[in-house]
This record gives structure tokens, sequence and C-alpha cells, in this order.
């Protein structure tokens, strides 16, 4: 399939009242030749699966900054498995404690960004993460 | 990519649809098939165009106009609204952000929806190459109204014209001066004008604008004018001679306010009123005969490139272009000797 694009859903679930960090994001996943839907403020976890459902995205980026992130995750992970887009890749950006990353991972999340991260790596480990036995 | 059932999504899978449009979109081998299965079950939805300029509020506009459809009528089930949003592909990199669905918001949750970006990938006539076969794949899931928004278009990206049943052109004040209008290309393909953002100051000078515009070409030639795009093929429209020449249509305009919600129950009711008008006048039956003969060029067009460029000797196709770099042949003395 050469025409084959990466599609990456940018989504921020609960209550956050800004979105640079999410178009940051959305702008570089662009840069770097991918497809990037992005849905605005305020989702709730159905609405993200809903639309990562109808998208067919290979990739869900949740931005949270306010700390709902150990509600919000598991919810929208839930709702993405019962639409049945279990193979979708998951990443969490935002303001995350250290304590909190190792949960998120188990949840199935592949990674988890900071501030400050290089918007560089978060393309970088989008490949990685879809074909991994590129690298 | 796991193989996609077409009863799955003539009976409505949602995920099955998805997994399809994306075949269809990557021009995947299995999709042909997939589209050749799902071809007969095509043709009856509506098929809805919003084109205009960038910032005419038409994500806004599709949003108001898929909710009032679903707003069911007396005792009919009302109609599925499928939704096709493309926006530009960046030409430098291949990305694309789509961001139409963010005014979408209010259609969550309604299964009767189904909201799909597409990037337009190269495409320069306001859709992708590929947004008539995604009409297909969702008109064969029952979709009733097909609502396509092009990206943002400026004069000349017409393409919706030739797709669309019905394509309403979205406007807004202070977006240029009058010669704008009188410029060649969009206005022309609009069966309904909308002014949105009426509202806003010059709301009333960009309606009155407009309107000259209109009536100077209502008043001109009246029947090519109103009906010349929908018989713009002339030798099947003398051929069906036996029908009664149709009365033309006159684009209604609309003003409105979209992001309020303010005028779209008319405008709703004059979109209804474009289909029945089609429907009775046969031009129904035209501009599909028109579209599938469009569809059919551009699919041999394609078959024909690619079958050229499969035979093509790459070795004597690089030693002409560089002969024609050196000026030793023109463009077409190239072409004689490739072909």
């Amino acid at each position: 399939m050469a025409d084959k694009k990466i599609r990456v859903l940018i989504a921020k679930p609960g209550l956050d009242g800004h979105d640079r960090g999410a178009k940051v994001i959305a702008r570089a996943l662009r840069d770097a030749g991918m497809e990037v839907i992005y849905t605005g403020l305020r989702q709730t976890p159905e609405m993200i699966a809903e639309a990562a459902l109808q998208e067919d995205v290979d990739v869900v980026g949740l931005s949270i900054l306010s700390g709902a992130h150990n509600a919000l995750v598991p919810a929208v992970i839930d709702k993405l498995h019962q639409s049945g887009m279990q193979d979708v890749k998951v990443f969490v950006g935002g303001i995350i404690p250290e304590t909190d990353i190792p949960n998120l991972l188990a949840l199935g999340v592949y990674a988890v960004y900071g501030p400050g991260t290089d918007t560089q790596t978060v393309a970088a480990d989008i490949f990685q993460a879809l074909h991994p036995s590129d690298n | 990519m796991p193989k996609v059932d077409p009863l799955a999504i003539r009976q409505g899978d949602r995920l099955a649809l998805s997994r399809a449009l994306t075949l269809v979109e990557n021009n995947a081998p299995e999709s042909r098939e997939l589209q050749s299965a799902l071809f007969p079950f095509t043709g009856t939805a509506h098929l809805i165009g919003v084109t205009g300029a960038p910032g005419t509020g038409k994500s806004t506009l599709v949003n108001q106009l898929a909710k009032h459809f679903r707003l069911a009528e007396d005792s009919k089930p009302a109609p599925k609204v499928a939704i096709i949003a493309v926006d530009p592909t960046s030409p430098f990199t291949g990305g694309a952000l789509l961001g139409d669905r963010i005014r979408m918001g209010d259609l969550s949750g309604d299964k009767g929806i189904f909201i799909r970006s597409m990037a337009s990938r190269g495409a320069l006539g306001g859709l992708a190459h590929n947004t008539a076969a995604f009409v297909t794949v969702l008109d064969s899931a029952g979709f009733d109204l097909i609502i396509i928004e092009t990206v943002g278009a400026g004069q000349a990206e017409v393409d919706i014209a030739s797709l669309a049943h019905t394509v309403i052109v979205v406007e807004a004040p202070g977006l240029g001066d009058d010669i704008q209008a009188i410029k060649a290309g969009i206005l022309e393909i609009a069966d309904i004008l909308v002014v949105n953002k009426a509202d806003r100051p010059g709301a009333d000078n960009t309606a009155r604008a407009l309107r000259v515009m209109l009536e100077m070409a209502q008043g001109k030639n009246g029947l090519r004018s109103a009906k010349g795009k929908h018989a713009f093929n002339s030798k099947q429209a003398s051929g069906s001679s036996t029908q009664p020449a149709a009365e033309a249509w006159l684009p209604p305009m609309h003003t409105i306010t979209a992001t309020e919600g303010k005028g779209i129950d008319a405008l709703v009711a004059d979109i209804q009123r474009h289909a029945d008008y089609l429907h009775s006048s046969n031009l129904w039956q035209q501009k599909e005969a028109t579209r599938l003969r469009r569809d059919l060029e551009a699919l041999i067009r394609d078959t024909l490139v690619h079958k050229w460029r499969m035979e093509l000797d790459q070795q004597q196709f690089e030693s002409v272009l560089s002969d024609l770099l050196q000026r030793k042949y023109s463009p077409i003395e190239a072409l004689e000797t490739l072909m």
C-alpha cells in the first residue's frame, strides 16, 4: 500500500482551558508527513473513541493538563476497545507526575511526554510504535 | 489490514465502514473489489456540496445542517447523514491538519451521523482524488444525505459541481470587493448561495453585491445560467428531447448566522426543494449520467497513465529528458520519440 499515510487523532479529554500544547504537537506531526485530526477542547472519552473509529486512526494522542489523567486515560482506552479499536496506539502528553507514568504505561499507553519534549521525538516514536521491525 | 466484508458495511457496521474508507483512500488493491461489490447498492443518496473561501464558516454550517436534517419530521424516520470534510495536504511535507471536526462537536454521540475527515493529497479541485469513491462507500452504507465540505476554495476549485447534486456556496462579509463576485468560477456553480455571519458588519453589502450578480446572470440568459450547468453535456440534453424543458432553477440566496443556527430552517427547506426539483425535472438522472461519465473517463485516464509508466523504458526516458534539457528536442518532439 504505497499510498498509506499515518493518521493521528490529537484529543483533549476533560476540562482543560487551553490547547496550546496539543496544537504544537498536531502541527509537528503534520510537518512529519502525517494526517492529523484535531477535535478541540473538552471532549468526553466517548467522543474521542467515536472520532478515532470514524477517522480510522493509527494513533491517538491525549493531551491532559488538569491532573485527571488517572481517570481519563483508562476511560478513553476502555471506550476505544469497546468500539473495536484494540490496535490503535495511544500516547499521553501534558502535566503528568513521574509517579503516575508506570500506571499509564501498564494500561497500554506506549509513551508519556512532559513539557519540553522535542516534537521530533514524538514523531519518531510514532513511526517506531507502528513499524517496530523497521528499526 | 484485515479484509472488509461488504455486507457488514451495508448492514451499518461502523468499524467496517471506516476500514473500508481507509482502503479506498489508500488505493489498496482490495479496495477495487470492495467498490465493485458496493456499487450496485448506490445511487439513492442526496449529495450536498458545501464550498467557499477559508473562514466563511463552512464547517459550522455543515454542523447546523446535519443537526437539522436529523430532527425527525412527523412520522418519517430521520435521514442518516454522512459528512466528508476535505482539508488541504501540505505540498511540502505531505502531512495535513484536519480540523473540521472542531466545529462539529454537536454531532457526537448520534449513531445516525458519520463524519470522516479527508486530506486532499495533492488534488487541486477542492476535493481529494478519492472523494467520489468515498461517496460510493457511504451511499451503499445507507446514508440518505452525504454532505461534502470542500477545501477552503477560492475561485476555480469547482470539482464539487460535478460530484454533488446540490452545491451550496458560502460567502461571508469582509473577504473582498464586489469584483471578486464578478470573476468566473465558484459563484457559477451555486445552486444555493449563503451569506454567513449575518451578524457581522458589512453582511448587508455582501448580500447586496451577490444579489445584483445573481439578477444580472438570471436576467441576461435565465435558462442558461440556471440550467446550463445541469445540462452542460449538450448532446445528452438534446438527446432526451422527449422530456419537456425543465423550468429553470434560480439559485436562492440565504443570509444566515451559522454559529447561532439562525436562518438554517429556511436553508434546509430550500435544499429539500432543490432535490425535489432535480427529481421532477429529470435533472437528477442527467447529473448522475454526467458524473458517472466523468468518473469512468478519469478511471480510464489513470489506468492508461499507470500502464504507460509500467511499460516505460526508464533509460530511454532519461536520455530523452537530457536531450530536452540541452534543447536538442522540443517537448513535442520528445513525446513523439517516446510514444
